[in-house]
């Protein structure tokens, strides 16, 4: 009796460890399809990166094969810093020998990791990098998410359309490029519809204290607070702001949307405004609802923006490679740019001049410690 | 600029700086008494944070306990970091207890990303420190007034400790002589055991006031506040207990009076303290008050 459940063991055993062998051959033709991301997962825009692989391993785990052969991603951390993000592509490149790459959160690390893919001629797809600078001029950089001169001018419109600002004062991160675009392009906007920006006053990613900042502008009468930089400052800003009496309304970005905006941001943040890329209830293709259902049985979590744009980077790269029937660089490449009405997760998506998706915006409300959906901006 | 925007400015100014000046108490003291700089200092703050985070969001325990909780570990923690790192390194050149500690440093940041996440967490702030008054024009945040208070309260208990007992006797002493305190009978190891504790339980103060001041904690939060406090405690000549609190309060009330009279030069904000400490150390390398150091 003994003998037979030790045979029976050993057997077993022996065959688990024969299993790999025999399964590709069974299903699946040829080696992996290597895909490199490159990501914060630490450092201050790590929400960012980590929501965005979440996002990425979901797809990964509902679409895990294309041309029949198996999808490989490797991860590298970019750790919230432009020189380790292009250290980051470099390594994906060279050693991990990636066929397409992911990444990354930020626009100013985008661009630190896309001036190498560009010359190494590999494609790459951003999820979130929404200055336009980041695809000029680049013929193997793409992104899933629309551009700040789109974002600013839509922030301006609401502002001044829908909440009736006439006047803005603005605080601006100037350590990052996404910022200071976003910003200008903000008051252009503004300006030109009739409105106009009273002060404007900078900080620097990583800062505390904006108590100086915040006491010059009730000096200037504004009656909008705009915020166009990533959570974990808007946040702080939005607490000191309240702190110090100053009770305006709000109006941030897409680089706000994140859980800890709210944690972090608590009392200060109810009725904040933002844009984004994604709200549920505003989502409408048949992948989102697929997708949004499998994220919600494996990893019990509501799909946010972050998710959605990292899952869209996966599956509109799949589905570039599908119709390249090649894994090169250049045929992946052409297929890229060829992305006319795809069904992604944040919405219908193509891929226009330099690289850019075009794409609607939607507007989100912070209430009852929530991101709330109000209403959705059309690309005109 | 009028009375009340400056008086306001001033006041945000005395807020930060008295922040900066609670965490630069522990540094000169470390280094007043065993003339370590020691590097850590930020990075140990940032883990008595995470001490306080989770007796209060995990545990579920009153904020109060919680900070009594979270200072005695960290204050534990330098024992053991002085334990692990700065003993075996005791009679080696003050380099490499230099090397040491910022060693000690990262190893405490990257731990503080494996075992924490390196995602902001955010911290608690009890409801009566939550509240803004308004005096003639200028609001001021109860929080800001509580600030400047602890720093009192624990500049003048270092000072009790060191003139008043034993302990602090045994302290100054080994600042003037280890070698001959050694030979008096005394034990080393433990005076500067304690010194660690005791700084590191500073630090610990300093960080949960920072903590609820800026509700946001992440591994690599100690960075600046103790890159901040390095300058306040050099300005103010380091190893000077009353020095560092003058140091911190120049610190904090120039770095916002710039910002708000120079507003487009904001950004350079850090960049502007460390230029303080490059010219301080190149004209009076003593810090303002001078060489009146512990002993």
């Amino acid at each position: 009796m003994q003998h037979k459940i030790i045979w029976l063991a050993a057997v077993s055993v022996f065959f688990c460890i024969c299993l790999p062998f025999f399964l590709p051959s069974l299903s699946l033709a040829g080696e992996p399809i290597r895909i490199g991301v490159y990501l914060p997962m630490t450092g201050p825009v790590a929400a960012f990166g980590q929501m965005e692989w979440a996002g990425i391993q979901a797809a990964h785990q509902m679409r895990p094969t294309v041309l029949g052969r198996q999808v490989e991603l490797v991860l590298v951390d970019e750790k919230s810093d432009r020189i380790e993000a292009a250290n980051a592509v470099s390594r994906l490149l060279k050693k991990e020998k990636v066929q397409a790459i992911i990444g990354s959160a930020t626009s100013s690390n985008t661009m630190a990791g896309a001036a190498l893919s560009e010359k190494a001629k590999i494609p790459m797809v951003s999820p979130t990098a929404t200055l336009p600078l980041v695809t000029q001029n680049k013929k193997y950089v793409f992104r899933v998410c629309f551009i700040d001169s789109f974002q600013g001018e839509a922030a301006a419109r609401f502002a001044y359309q829908n909440l009736g600002a006439r006047r803005v004062a603005v605080i601006v991160d100037r350590a990052q490029d996404y910022c200071v675009g976003l910003a200008s392009y903000f008051k252009k906007a503004f300006t030109r519809l009739g409105g106009k920006v009273v002060s404007m006053a900078y900080c620097q990613t990583g800062d505390q204290d904006f108590s100086a900042q915040l006491t010059s502008i009730p000096a200037s009468q504004p009656d909008l607070l705009y915020l166009p930089n990533y959570y974990a400052e808007d946040a702080l800003i939005a607490r000191q702001a309240r702190e110090l009496n100053l009770n305006i309304p709000i109006l941030s970005a897409d680089g706000a949307q994140a859980p800890e905006l709210i944690k972090i941001g608590g009392k200060a943040v109810e009725g904040l405004y933002l844009l984004a890329h994604f709200a549920p209830e505003g989502a409408a293709t048949p992948l989102a609802k697929e997708f949004m259902k499998f994220f919600k049985k494996t990893r019990h979590e509501e799909t946010s923006g972050f998710h959605a744009l990292g899952a869209d980077a996966y599956f509109v790269l799949l589905d570039a490679i599908k119709r390249a029937g090649r894994t090169d660089g250049d045929a992946i490449r052409t297929a890229l740019a060829s992305t006319r009405g795809f069904g992604g997760v944040s919405g219908v998506i193509k891929i226009g001049p330099d690289g850019n998706a075009v794409k609607s915006a939607v507007i989100l409300q912070v209430n009852g410690g929530q991101f709330r959906y109000l209403t959705i901006v059309k690309p005109w | 600029m009028d009375l009340s925007l400056f008086l306001q400015q001033l006041l945000n100014g005395i807020s930060l700086g008295s922040l900066y000046a609670l965490i630069a108490i522990g540094y000169t003291m470390v280094y007043g008494i065993i003339r370590l700089i020691n590097f850590a200092h930020g990075d140990i703050l940032m883990v008595s944070t995470y001490f306080a985070y989770f007796g209060i969001s995990v545990y579920a325990l009153p904020w109060w306990l919680s900070v009594i909780i979270a200072i005695l570990l960290t204050a534990l923690l330098g024992i053991l970091i002085d334990l692990g790192a700065y003993r075996p390194v005791r009679h080696a050149p003050r380099i490499s207890a230099l090397i040491t500690a910022i060693g000690v440093s990262f190893l405490l940041e990257n731990l503080g990303l494996v075992v924490f996440g390196g995602r902001p967490k955010a911290f608690y702030r009890p409801d009566f420190l939550d509240k803004t008054y308004e005096l003639g024009g200028v609001h001021v945040f109860s929080l800001s007034i509580w600030v400047p208070l602890v720093t009192a309260l624990l500049l003048a208990l270092v000072f009790l400790l060191l003139y008043r007992t034993r302990v602090g006797a045994a302290m100054r002493a080994v600042a003037k002589d280890m070698e001959m305190v050694q030979l008096m009978g005394i034990d080393v190891n433990r005076v500067i055991s304690l010194t660690f504790a005791v700084g590191s339980a500073l630090a610990a103060a300093g960080g949960i006031m920072w903590a609820m001041k800026y509700p946001q904690i992440n591994p690599l939060m100690g960075i600046l506040p103790g890159l901040k406090a390095f300058v306040a405690a050099v300005i103010g000549g380091i190893g000077n207990i009353h020095g560092a609190v003058l140091g911190g309060l120049l610190l904090g009330t120039t770095e916002i009076l710039l910002v708000a009279f120079l507003p487009s030069l904001a950004g350079y904000r850090d960049a502007f303290a460390f230029v303080l400490l490059i010219l301080i150390l190149l004209f009076r390398p003593t810090g303002l008050a001078g060489k009146d150091t512990i002993g």
